[in-house]
């Protein structure tokens, strides 16, 4: 209830007149403010609606049943696919997820459940150094490691150089979701005669997982995106190959070969390649997201 | 299990040097059966720290097998901090420790060599805010102590599941929703789901820090209820800021208080009705008569 009838002037200044208008100056400024934050949210997203938009108008021309299923034709000749590029950047980032999450998560455990200690800063500061690492150095790194050793590109050398990308971005998301868990949790299942190592494994970890599984999405969409590292390690092919010890194509390099390229149908194709990529990862978030959202972590 | 028997407890003094043990079991008290009761657990002048600071100096009491022994005290008073000491929760915390011995049925839980996890098998415990685990259902939640122990059987895991949540008094309020998860249970249904995962795994003795502050009346009078019919299977040590509570629930009070020195010690503990209807300790007296705390 506000003071309406104690309008200034009337020679009654209560308390309730100034308090009025204290009130309405406070309206006017969460307005202000709430209007401030509409605006940066929706700043924010124009970009994100925009690219979609972008690709969609760009990249549906060049979709076709031959583009999913045909491997490229040679430079000049029009047509082909790039069925090569997706199976190649299915295995590579399959490979990355299989090396790098389970060293990503125990990094990410012993850091949490282990790791408040001198050891634990150590690894916590090399963790944070890998992860601003450029993932061209990364390449550069599996080249003179691997490539150079074995005399020669691999698909094993690419998903490599994507899990030591992949490694601190999923550790420092599991770390920080663990300590999320409430202390009150872990106290539960030690009170009942949980080992330390049970009570990570079984209550911790499970509570954790919903957010632990969105950061391997976030590590999976950085790693299917990048170009970069897979330039010396991977290098890219023109041929179908599944075989991990050949060089292997995948969609960011072809994305970049032909985008810079000086046929119009291979920019239709990048485009195209381009909105697949993004697709993918969509749905890949979708479908994880039904599996594991279900469960919402808790925070006491 | 050895049997401990109380030996002649030594009466309760005034200030100064810590009072031991509970005075009015001494035989000549006012119920002579109590002199028989059987001790679960012994303290023998236990302290405390949090690192430099010493939270609980000196405490020596005994607590008996099938009744409910409450702690109370003003803030600070170092009552959890004596209850986390009886299953070995207390160490949990960085930096603490614990001198002196607590005997459970005759055997030191401090001693070099014993697996802190096997002393919270047989003493429970229940906390101040109801915890079940999120990512399991009310039937998980009560099986959780048992797949810790190793227990695999599924029918007998249910057996076990039904007769806590039977004894805890939860049975006919989830008996239907067994599968759904715990955390979408009321406040005092947590807490009760809580107990019944507690006593699932058949302990000795249950700890209860404080198990009915975040709940209403209502809930906070079936909690008391439950913990009567649980002190004739098991050992009940509950701390508690509710004077009324302990005066409700409990067989024998320990009345704890920090002095100046913020180092917690017991000053009064005695049968229940004696503790309250006549305090021995002038300090106990102010206490329960609400002229402080």
């Amino acid at each position: 209830m506000t003071a309406n009838t104690n309008v200034p002037g009337s020679g009654d200044l209560s308390p309730l007149v100034r308090s009025d208008f204290l009130y309405r100056r406070r309206r006017m400024m969460d307005r202000a403010m709430t209007l401030a934050m509409v605006g940066a949210a929706i700043a924010a997203v124009i970009p994100l609606f925009l690219i979609l938009f972008y690709l969609v108008k760009e990249g549906v021309p060049g979709l076709s049943l031959e583009f999913f299923t045909a491997d490229p034709n040679r430079p000049g000749r029009e047509g082909g696919g790039v069925h090569n590029a997706i199976v190649g950047s299915g295995i590579m980032v399959g490979l990355a997820l299989l090396m790098g999450v389970p060293v990503a998560i125990g990094a990410g455990i012993f850091l949490s459940e282990y790791g408040q200690n001198r050891a634990g800063s150590v690894v916590r500061f090399i963790i944070e150094v890998m992860a601003g690492i450029p993932s061209i150095t990364i390449g550069l790194f599996v080249y003179g490691l691997v490539v150079l050793r074995q005399g020669h590109f691999s698909g094993f050398a690419g998903a490599l150089a994507l899990a030591i990308i992949l490694v601190p971005i999923i550790a420092r998301i599991t770390e920080e979701m663990l300590l999320l868990v409430p202390r009150s949790l872990r106290e539960a299942s030690y009170a009942l005669g949980a080992p330390r190592w049970k009570t990570v494994l079984r209550v911790v970890l499970p509570t954790a997982m919903p957010g632990i599984v969105t950061g391997v999405m976030l590590g999976l969409s950085r790693i299917a995106g990048e170009a970069a590292p897979l330039l010396f390690t991977a290098l890219g092919n023109q041929f179908y190959t599944t075989d991990i010890s050949t060089p292997m194509d995948s969609l960011p390099r072809r994305i970049y070969y032909y985008a810079t390229g000086p046929y119009d149908y291979w920019h239709e194709q990048a485009w195209a390649m381009s909105l697949v990529l993004v697709a993918i990862i969509l749905v890949i978030s979708l479908v994880v997201r039904t599996l594991f959202g279900s469960r919402v972590t808790v925070r006491q | 299990m050895s049997e401990v028997r109380t030996k002649v407890p030594e009466v309760a003094n005034g200030r100064g040097e810590a009072p031991r043990l509970a005075p009015d079991v001494a035989p000549g008290g006012a119920n002579g059966r109590e002199h028989e009761r059987r001790v679960t657990i012994e303290v023998e002048n236990l302290q405390a720290y949090y690192g430099s600071k010493h939270a609980v100096a000196d405490v020596s009491m005994q607590i008996y097998a099938n009744s409910v022994t409450a702690l109370i005290g003003p803030s600070g008073c170092g009552k959890s901090t004596l209850i986390r000491c009886f299953n070995r929760m207390h160490e949990f915390v960085q930096g603490a420790r614990v001198d002196g011995k607590v005997l459970l049925d005759g055997s030191d839980i401090y001693a070099a060599g014993v697996d802190p996890a096997r002393v919270r098998q047989r003493v429970g415990m229940v906390f101040q805010k109801p915890n079940p685990f999120p990512t399991m259902s009310i039937a998980e939640n009560v099986a959780a102590g048992l797949r810790f122990l190793g227990v695999r059987n599924k029918s007998e895991i249910g057996d076990r599941v039904e007769r806590a949540l039977k004894d805890a008094s939860l049975w006919e309020d989830v008996k239907n929703d067994l599968k759904k998860p715990g955390i979408a249970l009321s406040g005092g249904q947590q807490q009760r789901l809580c107990i019944a995962r507690a006593i699932a795994v058949e302990p000795d003795v249950v700890l209860m820090d404080e198990p009915c502050s975040a709940l209403d009346p209502i809930a906070t009078l079936k909690i008391e209820d439950l913990m009567r019919v649980l002190a004739e299977r098991y050992t009940i040590v509950v701390v508690t800021h509710n004077m009324q509570q302990a005066a409700r629930v409990s067989d024998f009070t320990a009345y704890m208080l920090a002095a100046e020195d913020r180092v917690g010690r017991l000053i009064e503990y005695r049968r229940t009705e004696d503790l309250f209807t006549r305090p021995r300790d002038k300090r106990t007296e102010d206490y329960i008569s609400g002229r402080f705390g």
